[in-house]
């Protein structure tokens, strides 16, 4: 055990720290992607090495050696300043073309997408096919130079702001479920692409149904061969899988929620007093360090280069969980006013904990279930048989 | 950044593993029971050997001169095999009180004979965490009078140390005139527990616990450090235990760990209890290096592997369905082990008041 840094690690983050504090006014207010202003802070982010810091500079990255030490560090300076970190484009897409897609690919979509001009959704679950992806039906079907595209997909984010889609659909019908689908790339403004928006019991619109109607895509717009857009996904499901569950944001939460105990009152008396409320409180304190330690332990493997196996397949079940119980807790602190909702008179935080409190069970589900994410766990991590195919029963 | 054990720390660790997973199976956890054995002579002289009694004490005085970290290592793998030896107080407690507090005298005298195996300490201060009705002990003029509960490692030990109603620690002879020792009957059978009352019995007071609450205090943490980590190596095994099980068990033609129902139990045990670990090192790790931190991560390490403990041992033994009950299977050692962990130097409740008290929330 040693959680120091060596001189070399504390020269740069005293050099990120220093930058921070020099450009702080040149920041965007709020961390919105596509205005001028978060553009030209990405720029500037880039070419300090502080955003898509491993991507080749041929591609517009800044082109460093993969180091976790310095991203943990920098994603730590940022959240210390508050100010809106940089990003590497999209978490799943650009890892997925710097593994798998074609020069052209490359040259075309990674600098704008990291530079904020092209923004992606994702176009993998269906109405029929959520936590059993694999048997999506969205056919495409070549016809001369292209694929033609019919059917739908769901719970597509951003699907109304995005220029771009990555999208899972079956181009060999009679393949096996796994080996018969394909990853295309293509412009949310092709014809035939219809947007709906599906509202969420938050009462945003953070999600879409996203509808294909003989939808022409040019065949060179594929990543992989056709067939190989399942293990082309997985490439990025594993991308977005460590993310949902950040133990620095859990810490921040659990602290405004003792900020909160020591400031509101009941009948006179701080909610801190109240033996039961504290109780809770620690509890959870308990399970907040425990994921961030654990977050430190999964850093070190990583930073070696090794599996971190257990430690990193909990991260997002456990992680996401807490928040949800965080959150709940401060709904149940503010009593009554834990109802209020929107724009009304009383309302605390600006209804933030009612809003994340819908949203973390929205997490819960997405990007794979809780029980998927124990199914994984039970056989991956700890070796269980899978249960039986339906036709071995 | 290095979040993980040394390689030295997982030698030391995996040896005293290597040992106890052949000298003490459940054969001979039972045969101790059954004879109402809480320190087994044989596993004892092993330890001994392996210098686990003196794993906190200076080399110079006889020991291996390891911290915290270390300690807790060693008792996770105790924990693993519920093995019928006294560490807690012993090796830990007792060490850590005397090197806190203890004349230059007092610690030449005993520390070299604790690493030695040649003395057994047992250490009564539950009056100083929750002192029930007429318990508590009171000194005066090197005399000692009263009653003190649950002292740990008690049945066993021929030397003693006692805390008093002011929060001062004194070395007792076990066997003088004035010590009555009645062993108490515990779930746990794996170790020993016992009930002290002293009439005018002689004590040797350690000075540097006197008017000052720090010796106390330190050796309290230790205490609570190694029942955690003890829980977390009891809970693996229950977890481990279980798996083995579920993927050999069958019914309906399938191995039960491929229905969801317990499959997922797997699971939720495995994804509770793995962060607990990275809790308990950074817990131990703090003693030595953060100590600012380290009484609080101790309260919380020692509160949150009670609950997660309690709900392993719980599905663990529902995933054994019927076998998890019945004493052949022999699970109820780590069952009960967990509790005796969850509930001796403070139940979870109190523990977590004390870390909102050192939080200065109230």
């Amino acid at each position: 055990m040693d959680l120091g840094y060596t001189d070399e690690y504390k020269s740069f983050r005293r050099e990120v720290e220093q930058f921070l504090a020099d450009h702080r006014n040149h920041a965007p207010s709020g961390a919105v992607r596509g205005t001028d202003d978060a553009k030209r802070w990405q720029k500037l982010l880039i070419e300090q090495g502080y955003a898509a810091r491993t991507i080749p500079r041929e591609y517009g990255g800044y082109g460093a050696e993969p180091d976790i030490l310095k991203n943990h560090i920098i994603a730590e300076a940022f959240a210390k300043a508050r100010l809106p970190p940089g990003h590497s484009g999209d978490p799943r897409l650009v890892p997925t073309l710097l593994e798998l897609g074609t020069e052209e690919q490359k040259q075309a979509y990674i600098r704008p997408t990291i530079e904020g001009d092209m923004s992606w959704c994702q176009g993998y679950s269906e109405p029929g096919s959520g936590s059993d992806l694999a048997s999506l039906s969205t056919r495409a079907v070549v016809d001369g130079d292209d694929f033609v595209i019919n059917g739908q997909k769901i719970w597509t984010s951003g699907a109304k702001t995005a220029d771009m889609i990555f999208c899972l659909v079956r181009t060999e019908p009679d393949a096996p479920k796994h080996q018969g689908i394909s990853y295309l790339l293509f412009s949310m403004d092709t014809p035939g692409i219809d947007v709906r928006p599906l509202k969420q019991m938050t009462g945003d619109s953070h999600f879409n149904e996203v509808f294909f109607t003989d939808v022409r895509v040019p065949t060179q717009q594929i990543v992989g061969r056709r067939g190989e857009g399942w293990f082309v996904a997985n490439a990025t499901l594993k991308h977005e899988r460590g993310s949902l569950g950040d133990p620095n944001a859990a810490e921040s939460r659990f602290y405004d929620i003792v900020e909160m105990m020591k400031e509101e009152t009941i009948d006179g008396s701080r909610l801190m007093e109240n033996a039961n409320y504290r109780d809770r409180l620690l509890k959870l304190q308990a399970r907040m360090l425990s994921m961030k330690y654990n977050g430190m332990r999964v850093l070190t493997h990583n930073a070696r280069g090794e599996e971190p196996g257990l430690p990193r397949w909990i991260v997002k079940l456990q992680g996401c969980e807490l928040n949800h119980q965080m959150a709940g807790m401060a709904i149940d602190l503010m009593g009554e006013l834990g109802i209020l909702y929107d724009n009304s008179p009383y309302i605390r935080d600006a209804g933030m904990w009612q809003h994340r409190y819908m949203m973390d069970l929205g997490l819960i589900i997405g990007g794979g279930t809780a029980q998927i994410q124990k199914n994984m766990i039970g056989e991956r991590a700890l070796g269980l048989p899978k249960e039986p195919k339906y036709e071995e029963i | 950044m290095e979040f993980t054990l040394t390689e030295e720390q997982r030698l030391l660790q995996d040896s005293v593993s290597r040992f106890l997973e052949t000298e003490c199976p459940l054969d001979r956890v039972r045969e101790s029971a059954d004879a109402e054995i809480t320190n087994d002579p044989g596993l004892w002289q092993g330890l001994t050997e392996l210098g686990i009694h003196g794993i906190l004490i200076p080399e110079t005085l006889g020991g291996v001169g390891l911290g915290a970290l270390e300690a807790a290592l060693i008792a996770e793998a105790l924990g693993k095999t519920v093995t019928p030896v006294p560490f807690v107080a012993n090796a830990v407690m007792a060490p850590v009180a005397l090197m806190s507090a203890a004349t230059d005298e007092q610690r030449e005298a005993w520390l070299p004979k604790i690493a030695g195996g040649e003395v057994i300490f047992g250490v009564g201060v539950t009056e100083q965490i929750a002192r029930r009705e007429s318990d508590g002990i009171t000194a005066s003029g090197g005399k000692l009078n009263g009653k003190a509960m649950f002292v740990l490692d008690g049945a066993d030990a021929n030397m003693l140390i006692i805390a008093d109603n002011t929060g001062a620690l004194h070395i007792v002879d076990a066997t003088a005139d004035g010590v009555a020792r009645q062993k108490l009957k515990t779930i746990d059978r794996t170790r020993s527990v016992a009930e002290i009352v002293l009439t005018d019995a002689p004590g040797d007071v350690l000075p540097g616990s006197v008017r000052d609450e720090e010796p106390l205090r330190q050796t309290i943490d230790a205490g609570r450090l190694i029942l955690a980590a003890d829980s977390l190596g009891s809970s693996q095994t229950m977890i481990d235990r279980s798996i083995a099980y579920a993927r050999e068990r069958k019914q309906f033609n399938r191995v039960i760990g491929s229905f969801q129902a317990v499959k997922h139990m797997c699971a939720e045990m495995a994804s509770d209890l793995e962060p607990c670990r990275a809790l308990v090192w950074y817990a131990a790790h703090a003693v030595g290096a953060i100590p600012e931190e380290s009484r609080l991560m101790i309260c919380h390490a020692k509160a949150h592997l009670a609950e997660v403990g309690q709900q392993v041992a719980r599905k663990s033994t529902e995933v054994h369905g019927g076998m998890g009950f019945t004493d052949l299977l022999g699970l109820h050692y780590w069952f009960k082990r967990n509790g005796f962990n969850r509930q001796l130097l403070g139940a979870p409740e109190l523990v977590r008041e004390e870390a909102a008290r050192l939080q200065g929330w109230i």
